[in-house]
């Protein structure tokens, strides 16, 4: 197998392969904390550490030990349970250093533990066999896709606070819903930029 | 399956819990925040429920408020007089009762005085109905009688009764209001059982509207506003209202309401 360039790997996390808008992968935060940009830009940048961090402990777990000792079954389990650890640890270290990004997270922190998109990143990282620069490379890549697609959601929603909306769309997750559907059609484009194999 | 690859899953996973339990109890102390400990103490003496009746985000939160912004220390609705009392003997503050309020319909058409204009078969709840097309009544203003208010309720308080009305049950009821903040039309609202007289309408439609299709609506003629000794009623865009401030009880307004729209609450 040719190995990807870091770059390929870094704009397909980004926008061809789009974790909120072409893999539908941790739908429940880009609906729930995409309020206003400043919360949804919080958020985007603990995913982004998560991810990164995830991709680092996961692949050295995968590949030091689930690897040698034969138990590549038991990555599910592994990589979750590494998730939830780094999550918890997040959560300590806002408390203490950015009390007020912590305090408007609320909720949605310890929601990233379970927020598949993270436990995505990972497992995608061992099926397409990445080394270890590509696995982080592809779990920041996997973040700041999360990014675009949070912050370029909650703009929308600030700035369709202000305008009139037709009543059919409705306001709130229904209007969310149509705004990510749309937003998902445009992403589809990508799929030219960067032939997938 | 071999013996060692079940000895070293177990083996694997269970040293992943204990680092992962080691490196979480060491951050845990490393990054600790400082809170203060009255906080707690005031969270032990709130309900639990987080209901989010008091405005914040749950108990705990509104414990910090109490403590540290100074948030009023019976604003747990829930708690009531009790708790209140418990909190200001712990942070020194003295409470005096107030009378408790209970959510109150403020619509008397229902299935038989109001016009249905068509039968609903969807998700049930007021607010899906709503969401499909206008109200399925011909009021738009009034109770649907399709059980939002009901399934807001944690407290199985609510119930939707005979002619299609929530039922409060005053026993079980805690005043927590997500009842009146759940009910897309507004029918509800906050109500003192030392507050005689209601207008049991919220429709500013015409008067001409209303009597095609409530029996029961205000349509704005102002005979109470006239009637009244007190100054208490005032019609504003075709619906009658009523300053409980100044409302003596007398009851004069209850009589000479032409559509029995304003009564006398037992």
């Amino acid at each position: 197998m040719v190995e990807k360039a870091l770059l390929t790997i870094l704009l397909e996390g980004v926008f061809v392969k789009n974790f909120l808008l072409i893999q539908f992968l941790g739908l429940c935060s880009f609906v729930g904390v995409t309020k206003d940009v400043k919360s949804a830009g919080g958020m985007s940048g603990a995913v982004v550490f998560v991810m990164a961090l995830a991709a680092t402990a996961s692949y050295a777990l995968y590949n030091f030990v689930l690897i040698p000792l034969k138990l590549e079954f038991l990555r599910t389990i592994v990589f979750i349970v590494v998730i939830a650890a780094l999550v918890q640890l997040v959560e300590f270290i806002l408390r203490k250093h950015v009390p007020a990004l912590y305090r408007s997270l609320g909720i949605y922190l310890p929601l990233i533990t379970t927020n598949c998109a993270v436990l995505g990143a990972v497992l995608i990282n061992v099926m397409n066999d990445y080394n270890f620069i590509q696995s982080v490379t592809f779990g920041i890549a996997a973040g700041l896709g999360y990014t675009v697609a949070m912050l370029m959601m909650a703009a929308i929603r600030e700035k369709s606070n202000i305008v009139n909306v037709p009543k059919a769309v409705g306001r709130g997750v229904t209007y969310a819903l149509f705004v990510a559907t749309i937003m998902s059609m445009s992403f589809v484009n990508f799929f030219g930029v960067i032939p997938l194999e | 399956m071999s013996n060692e690859v079940i000895i070293n899953s177990v083996a694997v996973l269970a040293g992943l819990g204990l680092a992962v339990g080691v490196m979480l109890i060491t951050a845990s102390k490393v990054f600790k925040v400082d809170s203060n400990p009255l906080i707690d103490e005031v969270a032990e003496l709130l309900p639990g429920a987080n209901c989010g009746g008091c405005g914040f985000a749950g108990c705990a939160s509104c414990a910090e408020a109490i403590v540290e912004s100074g948030a009023a220390v019976n604003s747990c609705p829930v708690g009531g007089f009790d708790t209140a009392k418990a909190i200001g003997a712990l942070l020194g503050q003295e409470v005096s009762e107030s009378e408790p309020e209970y959510p109150f319909v403020l619509c008397q058409g229902g299935n038989e005085r109001c016009v249905t204009l068509y039968d609903y078969e969807g998700v049930e709840g007021c607010k899906a109905a709503l969401m499909l097309c206008d109200s399925r009544k011909g009021c738009t203003y009034g109770c649907m009688g399709l059980g939002t208010c009901v399934r807001a309720c944690q407290f199985d308080a609510l119930s939707i009764g005979e002619n299609g009305f929530p039922v409060v049950n005053k026993n079980l009821c805690t005043s927590c209001g997500n009842c009146i903040a759940s009910c897309p039309n507004g029918v509800l609202t906050f109500a003192r059982e030392s507050e005689k007289v209601h207008v049991l309408c919220r429709s500013h439609d015409k008067g001409k509207q209303v009597k095609v299709s409530c029996e029961v609506g205000c349509i704005g003629c102002k005979k109470c506003e006239k009637e009244c000794p007190s100054e208490a009623i005032k019609v504003t865009n075709f619906l009658a209202e009523i300053d409980q401030e100044k409302c003596t009880g007398c009851g004069k307004c209850v009589d000479v309401c032409p559509q029995s729209a304003i009564v006398r609450a037992d």
